[in-house]
């Protein structure tokens, strides 16, 4: 027997026991399959529930577990550890039929996601300014920023950041949501993820810079975002202790 | 002036201000792990929410969990001794006290 038909038969329960699965009497394994079967799915929709409690907390969890469920038959996991598991599972639910009526649902995973692979990522120290001041004015465009290993951004129509806090337990909140759009940017610069909503324009200049751009180029796409602030949002990304390393255009590195 | 020689000056100009207006900031509260002294099932975790092994020590003052304490405190916390006398102490390091039978 094959592996991949033993796992065809694992995920699909109309399937036949595999061949050599069997009793002590020599008979079909049936009923004990059935027992590893549902352990094998149940184990993965509770990792599923561990990794998103918010989107569990969301959509409640009666209907967690069935998209889940859907998710896991169709998406094993590609390592054995199991904390990196579900990364695709923000873009099965943004497909998922009734997932329409929760339209931010994909992205709070997303964010989930993000903030799980922020908090696993390796360690790094950030460092400090005093490379920037030293830097001759006319180099200042062409500085590059390497970030912190744990450094990710999120983009969203939906106000994504606050939906999160304010259903994670931490600082639950009566006031109102309001509908506008919400990117964040998340890193760890010691041991606790932190979150941070970004300003207008600000996604469109770090994402360059995450990418290797330089400083110049950031600055000159988020300039066509309205509202974009470049000393405010250089003032944050300072503050930030998400930046590892600074290196100008022909540092040998 | 070129196109560049003004980039430059507006990106000078909008590095000096945010250099002089951000806080160099201060690190918050420093942590640290300190091992030995979490009562069993109160341990921290490497890998923090979302996984299974904060909250899974079996003994108390277990010496390969920790627990994250401000930095410098560690070897201050007081404990009982141990079942032989020897006296318990909060480490940096894994300890081989105290570990699950």
């Amino acid at each position: 027997m094959t592996q991949g038909r033993f796992v065809e038969a694992l995920l699909d329960p109309k399937q036949p026991v595999p061949p050599g699965i069997l009793m002590p009497d020599g008979t079909p394994a049936s009923r004990r399959f059935n027992v590893y079967r549902n352990n094998v799915i149940v184990s993965l929709i509770d990792a599923l529930g561990d990794g998103f409690p918010v989107v569990r907390k969301l959509v409640g969890d009666a209907f967690f577990r069935a998209m889940a469920r859907g998710f896991a038959v169709t998406n094993l996991p590609s390592t054995p550890l199991i904390f990196r598991y579900g990364d695709r599972f923000p873009t099965y639910i943004d497909n998922y039929p009734t997932s329409g009526m929760v339209p931010y649902l994909g992205d709070v995973a997303r964010l989930e996601w993000a903030h799980r692979e922020a908090l696993h990522a390796a360690d790094a120290q950030p460092c400090s300014m005093d490379r920037i001041s030293d830097c001759r004015d006319n180099l200042l465009s062409s500085l590059r920023f390497e970030f912190l290993p744990s450094v990710r951004i999120v983009q969203s129509d939906f106000p994504v950041l606050t939906i999160w806090q304010v259903n994670s337990d931490s600082t639950p909140s009566s006031d109102r949501i309001r509908m506008e759009r919400e990117d964040v940017l998340l890193g760890r610069p010691e041991m606790d993820v932190a979150m941070r909503r970004l300003r207008p324009g600000e996604y469109c200049f770090l994402e360059p810079l995450l990418a290797g751009e330089t400083l110049g180029t950031a600055a000159e796409r988020a300039a066509k975002i309205d509202g974009f602030d470049l000393v405010a949002t250089l003032t944050g990304l300072f503050e930030s202790r998400l930046i590892h390393d600074i290196r100008l255009d022909g540092d040998v590195k | 002036m070129s196109n560049t020689t003004i980039r430059n000056a507006a990106i000078a100009t909008a590095v000096a201000s945010a250099l002089a207006a951000y806080a160099a900031p201060v690190a918050a509260q420093e942590n640290e792990k300190c091992y030995g002294v979490s009562l069993a099932g109160e341990n921290d975790c490497a890998a923090g929410p979302g996984t299974t092994c904060a909250g899974t020590s079996t003994v108390d003052y277990q010496g390969n969990a920790w627990t994250l304490v401000p930095a410098g405190t560690c070897m201050d916390i007081e404990l009982p001794a141990q079942a032989d006398g020897t006296p318990r102490m909060g480490s940096l390091k894994e300890l081989e006290r105290d570990l699950p039978a």
